[in-house]
């Protein structure tokens, strides 16, 4: 009887000792994410800013773009999720949105985008935010690694006409990359469907929740 | 023991014991991330904390844990220092953090790091089991400093591409274009250039150890020689 006990004590101190550890693990963790809560979501707001301001510049809105945002659920967005919808306006007056948006057909996945399309659906820039595609081939869509993307700025639902909207190797007007055709074939496709998506809605896209924007 | 003097714990670390050359663990992240330079030295310098933190208070904890729990306990210990780092990364070096992306929370698998808990800091002084995890650490940031040095150049002709993600806007032009116009070697980006890279700096590192020994070697036999 007593071996057991002994034993039952022996098995309760080294649980107990596994669950100091487990607590003091857990508090420096809960510590550390306290710590950094706020300076997180300061730079994720900053490098969401940072891509914001580049497509749609300081001077031709007044608003916060960062708050006056809208959720979207849409497939034209190539997504289930709720797409972020950021409004610019100047002097209250409908300047542009930049769209949330995904390309699912890349190459290795989903590429998420912002594409700024101006208050006439001509599309003011593309920024490609998170790929998986593979170095030095398809992640030229990103802006650090080649010009392809600025390609896009200025074009519109008629510019080019709905048959030019595809890569060269398609018959389209856009360039593809050497040895990657998939890539820039995806996002062209992504930034046209969130055109439609964009004249379909029209003026809604400003007004909806605008009181929760202020 | 002479034989964990400071000097030698940072022999180990460095050459003799290296992580990435000798024991060849932590492959995984060793590999993915050496693709330039700056996300080299990223991973590098979050992984030789953790080795730090981890050695340490395992070493600290050492008579206290019993022997049953100590696996355990000692996961417990890595991966909230791990999580803390993460954290912290993503806090101050945000964008650093979105390009090293799923490979400082995979730290915590880093086999280097629970490696050096159990065999070395969980049986030896504090100190030293600090001195062995910063070591162990360096050497392992060296390795991967040499093959995202080689694979950068390789591939796409520059050096600290990048610099500004981990130290600020004033690094911006740090990058040095090595090859103006490079047309970038694909295969020295891609996994297989990784491992191609990490055969030859092993390879070195032999041809080296192998040529110091030789004439170590005749120069202690001259001594005894002389002696008698």
């Amino acid at each position: 009887m007593s071996a057991r006990n002994a034993l039952m004590r022996h098995m309760l101190r080294t649980a107990l000792l596994l669950a100091i550890f487990a607590v003091l693990g857990t508090s420096l963790v809960a510590l550390t994410f306290k710590a950094t809560e706020q300076p997180i979501a300061e730079s994720q707001r900053a490098a969401l800013l940072r891509k914001l301001h580049a497509l749609v510049p300081d001077h031709v809105h007044d608003n916060d773009m960062f708050t006056d945002v809208i959720k979207v659920r849409d497939p034209r967005l190539g997504s289930n999720q709720p797409m972020r919808v950021f409004r610019a306006r100047l002097q209250g007056q409908p300047v542009a949105v930049v769209i949330e948006a995904v390309a699912p057909e890349g190459y290795g996945g989903d590429i998420s985008l912002l594409i700024a399309i101006r208050h006439d659906g001509q599309l003011l820039g593309v920024r490609v935010t998170q790929h998986r595609e593979t170095p030095g081939l398809g992640d030229a869509i990103d802006e650090e690694r080649s010009d392809w993307i600025h390609s896009l700025a200025g074009r519109s639902l008629r510019n080019p006409s709905p048959n030019g909207w595809r890569v060269k190797r398609d018959g389209g007007e856009f360039d593809q990359f050497t040895g990657a055709t998939i890539t820039p074939r995806a996002v062209i496709k992504a930034v046209y469907r969130a055109l439609q998506f964009y004249r379909a809605q029209g003026d809604t896209l400003y007004i909806k929740g605008e009181e929760h924007g202020k | 023991m002479a034989n964990d003097s400071y000097g030698n714990l940072t022999l180990n670390g460095l050459w003799k014991n290296n992580i990435g050359l000798v024991q060849l663990l932590g492959l995984c992240p060793l590999l993915a991330v050496s693709s330039t330079v700056v996300n080299a030295l990223g991973l590098g310098l979050a992984t030789t904390l953790v080795l730090l933190a981890s050695n340490a208070s395992v070493s600290l904890i050492r008579n206290l844990v019993r022997p049953e729990i100590r696996i355990p306990a000692f996961m417990m210990i890595i991966a909230s220092f791990v999580t803390a780092i993460d954290l912290a990364m993503q806090g101050w070096l945000f964008e650093l953090h979105k390009i090293l992306g799923i490979f400082i929370p995979l730290i915590v698998t880093n086999c280097a790091i629970l490696g050096r808990a159990e065999a070395f800091a969980s049986r030896t002084t504090v100190d030293r089991a600090a001195i062995d995890g910063f070591m162990m650490g360096i050497g392992f940031t060296i390795v991967l400093l040499l093959l995202g040095g080689m694979r950068e150049i390789l591939g796409q002709g520059t050096l600290f591409s990048n610099a500004h993600l981990m130290f600020g806007e004033a690094a911006r032009g740090w990058t040095i274009t090595l090859i103006g116009d490079y047309r970038g070697f694909l295969l020295a980006i891609l996994p297989p250039g990784a491992f191609i890279g990490l055969g030859l700096l092993i390879a070195v590192k032999n041809i080296i150890d192998e040529r110091l020994s030789r004439p170590v070697a005749s120069v202690s036999v001259g001594e005894v020689i002389e002696q008698n």
